[in-house]
């Protein structure tokens, strides 16, 4: 039954468990002797040690990661703060410790014990974090007043600073302490790390953090550092280098001015975004600190909504800029050809709703190009009409409306491009053809973000729809490159080469003739198309009034779309201006020249330094 | 089908048997203390301990009532179920504190690598046997320890759990040897390898260094288990002679040793026993050491000499490895310390292992 194989045991077999069997016992007289020396030579030692647990593991933040634009320009940065902390075991006396503190800060006594209520699950003796960034007075008032304070020591901890205050922080985000929820579900964060919270800071947080280090370190009854004997250094976070100019953002922050609205401009060719204003905006420094219940109040409540980020948030009727998805769907279906005229008698009767074009005489017979760059609402009702919503839509989405760009920002919105399909979904009811009329010209249903319609007017100019991205590369703090953002191609223009042809000659045209919407965007440096834009925040009236008729907040939005040079674009920008004193063509194009200009003034400028450093004798070998 | 043979019984290991289940006396005895908190004394963990005791124990019993030269036979087809087992572990398992070493089975969960280790020397056992001849190894038998070594130890290193894949290498290592592998061929590997490792890491970049160190030992936060260390050698060496008596551990208490009740138990012991108490544990696990290499030397085929000898090697080695960790005399692996620590599969392997022992030492007389 039983598989044998009986074989005899060689006889160096049993000779060799012999030996094992020694250093076997050799081993554990080892461990004894370790015991011994342990136990009985430093017990006493030992013995005190352990008594108050006299040796600590302090943590030693890791510096955040600084964040710079795409020349090194500081955007964030870490300074050093000195906190106050309180170990309560070390206090002989926690009812003492804490009054005095209390009168020496200035801080009310109640709120510190709450605080040690709060903290009161951490392990033992680890230090809590009473006050934040001490002046210098308090500095000055802790190190003097010492001896009153045991279990009270002082800590150098990184602070994040934003040097430009509210400029770009919708996007570079904030810090603030990790939550309860981060610490329950990252288990490297400790009670007082910086946790990024929104934008930037939040979704490059595994790059910014670093690793944090820590000491041991030997302590005297009170708490206080005797000695360091073992320290493992932090290692800093990575620097992450922005697709950003600093002095392309400063131009167009400038010729927003202090109106709300958003620009954006980005490289067509790549998709990385070089200047991100949205106004009004918050100053993430507030948020670094520990913000106030009363100034998250005020800034929850400001009906300018600044802690909305409109570039991706905020959904406009993309209004007549629309009209450039419109007509190139109208071309490529054939169903008008650049030839065909059709009169705009100043509106069009439809069922019995009368739709108006903006100009009130109309425009007579025009043709495509005339009509967008008059930008005619009455030839795009009737184009509009014979696509049919659901073409429009699908061209639209090749445009990249309707659904998130994939920033890599949190809670980008996708905007709405209606179908029939989608309002069946929506309102349960069917499409019906006038509200085609009013998608037409990006009315209605129809609604983007600013940085979907800066992406659109870039696939327009290159015909390919690129992600915007804003990180450029991810740095060593010594500099050596870890990462670099690649472009993302997410979508191709599947239109004819003619049609983009008519469509680009019709944008250049709004900017560059007399007769054109967008003839303030007009520059001599260079050569820029665009698209006007007005969309409307209330339903038209019977008659139009003007701007300044009406209160502000139902005043039309300014849409300015660009893209320059023509021929090879650099450069796209969208603009908008919410409830603004006048039309596109009147208050936004005027943004987009501004920033265009910036843009080409910086790259002669960066071009001749470049040139004046290849012409000095030291680059001059041959 | 189990036929009670007189001369079975006449041999039953009785000293192993009573050794062995002193020292799991001591361990849950000492996670009791580990575990108890102010105002409850038995904490659910120490009943689940006694329980996984139990279970041991009838393990223990199964292991000696067969002939252990079935395993002979079926060796492969265990070493292929436990890996089955990690397989399973790897892409199912449960995680806790960041690994994922366990496996559902019903309100319970087992570590599949605890198991494994027997399995491992099983396999190794049943190849080796048939190789040692006058007694020495021919390199060529080299290869296939090695090629039964390396799926389960890189299974149990991506769990991760670099002390289990340390013991299962001096396992192997200590077999090898044993069987007849010659110490001049280890001499040579080592003298080539070794140097070779130094000049490697140097090239390697310090984002790349952290990586690998990441990558094999997960836990090591420098700092961290530099602070364990420091820690547990407080708690063993304020111990001193008589130990601050039983439940009076204050390292204990006031939760600075990590892993207490698991990888650190020594240290609550130690802390609590003195010296003394430390000594007298050292000295049973000798007395159940030398027990166990009795068996070894004294079964009547290769096969029992080299399963005891495996078996043995893999408990002395975390006996070791665990204490020395303890001490601060080597670097922190977290490993439980057989019979001690609290955890299931841990201990009911352990036994299993014993009980295997004891077949072996039972049948050292009859053909």
């Amino acid at each position: 039954m039983v598989p044998l194989t009986q074989r005899e045991v060689p006889f160096v077999l049993r000779r060799r468990l012999g030996v094992a069997v020694g250093m076997a016992l050799l081993s554990f007289l080892l461990l004894l002797a370790r015991l011994w020396n342990l136990q009985i030579l430093h017990g006493d030692e030992m013995r005190t040690l352990s008594e108050n647990n006299r040796i600590r593991l302090r943590r030693v933040q890791a510096t955040r990661g600084t964040v710079v634009d795409r020349y090194g320009r500081v955007l964030i940065d870490s300074r050093p703060s000195f906190d106050a902390a309180l170990v309560p075991e070390d206090a002989r006396n926690v009812e003492v410790t804490i009054e005095n503190l209390a009168q020496l800060l200035n801080q009310s006594a109640a709120d510190m014990h709450a605080l040690l209520t709060q903290t009161s699950s951490r392990p033992p003796f680890e230090e809590i974090t009473v006050k934040r960034d001490l002046s210098w007075d308090d500095v000055v008032a802790l190190e003097t007043h010492q001896l009153d304070l045991p279990g009270v020591s002082m800590q150098i901890t990184p602070r994040r600073s934003y040097p430009l205050g509210p400029k770009l922080a919708h996007l570079l985000g904030y810090v603030g302490e990790a939550s309860q929820q981060d610490l329950a579900t990252d288990s490297r964060y400790r009670m007082g790390d910086l946790v990024g919270k929104t934008g930037l800071e939040k979704r490059w947080e595994s790059q910014l953090r670093g690793v944090n280090g820590g000491q041991q370190v030997e302590v005297d009854a009170v708490g206080r550092k005797l000695r360091v004997l073992r320290e493992v250094e932090e290692i800093p976070g990575s620097t992450v280098k922005l697709t950003i100019d600093l002095d392309l953002q400063d131009a167009a922050s400038e010729a927003l001015g202090d109106r709300d609205g958003s620009v954006v401009a980005l490289d067509p060719n790549t998709g990385e975004i070089l200047a991100f204003v949205d106004h009004p905006s918050f100053d993430p420094n507030v948020f670094a600190r520990g913000v106030h219940s009363d100034e998250w109040r005020a800034l929850l409540t400001d009906k300018h909504k600044p802690l909305n980020n409109r570039a991706i948030q905020g959904q406009y009727p993309p209004g007549s800029t629309f009209k450039i998805i419109v007509a190139t769907a109208a071309l490529e279906e054939g169903v008008i050809n650049p030839f065909t005229r059709l009169n705009c008698p100043g509106g069009l009767q439809f069922g019995n709703h009368y739709f108006r074009c903006w100009k009130k005489g109309g425009h007579g017979p025009v043709n495509l190009h005339e009509a967008l760059v008059q930008s005619c609402d009455v030839f795009f009702y009737q184009i509009a009409q014979r696509l049919g919503i659901d073409v429009i839509a699908q061209y639209a989405r090749e445009f990249g409306l309707g659904m998130p760009t994939g920033i890599d920002l949190e809670n980008e919105k996708a905007g709405t491009i209606p179908d029939s399909a989608w309002k069946r979904k929506r309102f349960k009811q069917p499409w019906y053809a006038g509200e085609t009329l009013s998608a037409g010209i990006g009315q209605g249903y129809v609604t983007a973000t600013p940085l979907q319609m800066a992406n659109a007017i870039a696939t327009a100019a290159v015909g390919k729809r690129y992600r915007p991205h804003f990180v450029r590369q991810v740095e060593t703090p010594e500099g050596e490159v870890v990462r670099t953002e690649q472009p993302e191609v997410i979508g191709e223009l599947n239109v004819r080469a003619t049609t983009l042809r008519q469509i680009r000659e019709a944008l250049r045209d709004v900017v560059n003739t007399e007769r054109g919407t967008g003839k303030k965007a007009h520059l001599n440096s260079i050569e820029v198309a665009g698209k006007t834009g007005t969309s409307q925040v209330v339903k038209m009236g019977k008659e139009r009034l003007k701007s300044s008729q009406v209160p502000w907040q139902h005043r039309d939005h300014a849409w300015f779309v660009a893209y320059a040079p023509v021929d090879a674009p650099e450069i796209a920008v969208a603009v908008i201006v919410e409830h603004a004193e006048g039309g596109g063509g009147a208050i936004a194009a005027p943004v987009v020249r501004d920033v265009i200009q910036k843009y080409v003034q910086l790259k002669k400028e960066r071009e001749n330094s470049k040139y004046a450093e290849n012409r000095s004798p030291a680059a001059g070998a041959f | 089908m189990l036929r009670i043979d007189r001369r079975l019984l006449a041999h039953f290991d009785w000293p192993l048997l009573a050794s062995t289940l002193l020292v799991v006396g001591c361990g849950l005895m000492t996670v009791l203390s580990a575990t108890h908190a102010p105002g409850r004394l038995v904490s659910g963990l120490v009943l689940r301990q006694a329980m996984w005791a139990g279970v041991g124990l009838i393990g223990l019993f199964a292991a000696l009532s067969f002939d252990y030269h079935w395993l002979e036979r079926y060796g492969y087809f265990l070493y292929g179920a436990a890996l089955v087992l990690l397989l399973a572990t790897a892409l199912l398992g449960s995680s806790g504190g960041g690994a994922r070493r366990w496996i559902g089975l019903g309100p319970f969960s087992i570590q599949p690598s605890e198991f494994a280790k027997i399995a491992l020397v099983v396999a190794l056992a049943r190849y080796l046997h048939r190789q040692v001849g006058d007694g020495t190894l021919s390199l060529r038998a080299l290869l296939v320890p090695v090629i039964l070594l390396v799926p389960p130890a890189v299974l149990i290193l991506k769990q991760p759990d670099l002390g289990t894949v340390i013991v299962l290498g001096l396992t192997v290592a200590a077999v090898l040897l044993v069987a007849g592998l010659r110490l001049r061929f280890v001499l040579v590997v080592a003298a080539v390898l070794i140097p070779a490792v130094p000049f490697l890491w140097q090239h390697l970049k310090p984002y790349q260094q952290r990586r690998v160190v990441t990558f094999i030992n997960p836990d090591a936060d420098p700092l961290g288990a530099g602070y364990h260390i420091i820690q547990s050698k407080i708690a063993i060496g304020s111990g001193m002679l008589e130990g601050k008596g039983f439940l009076h551990g204050t390292q204990n208490r006031l939760n600075f040793l990590p892993e207490q009740h698991t990888d650190f138990i020594f240290a609550v012991f130690a802390e609590e026993w003195g010296f003394i108490g430390a000594g007298v544990l050292i000295t049973l696990y000798t007395v159940l050491l030398l027990r166990c290499f009795m068996v070894a030397t004294r079964a009547r085929d290769p096969f029992g000499v080299l399963l005891a000898f495996g078996l043995t090697a893999a408990i002395f080695c975390q006996v070791f490895v665990n204490v020395g960790m303890a001490t601060g005399s080597l670097p922190v692996v977290g490993i439980t310390l057989p019979f001690l620590s609290y955890g299931g599969s841990s201990l009911l392997a352990s036994m299993l292992a014993i009980g295997l022992l004891m077949n072996i030492s039972m049948r050292r007389f009859t053909f």
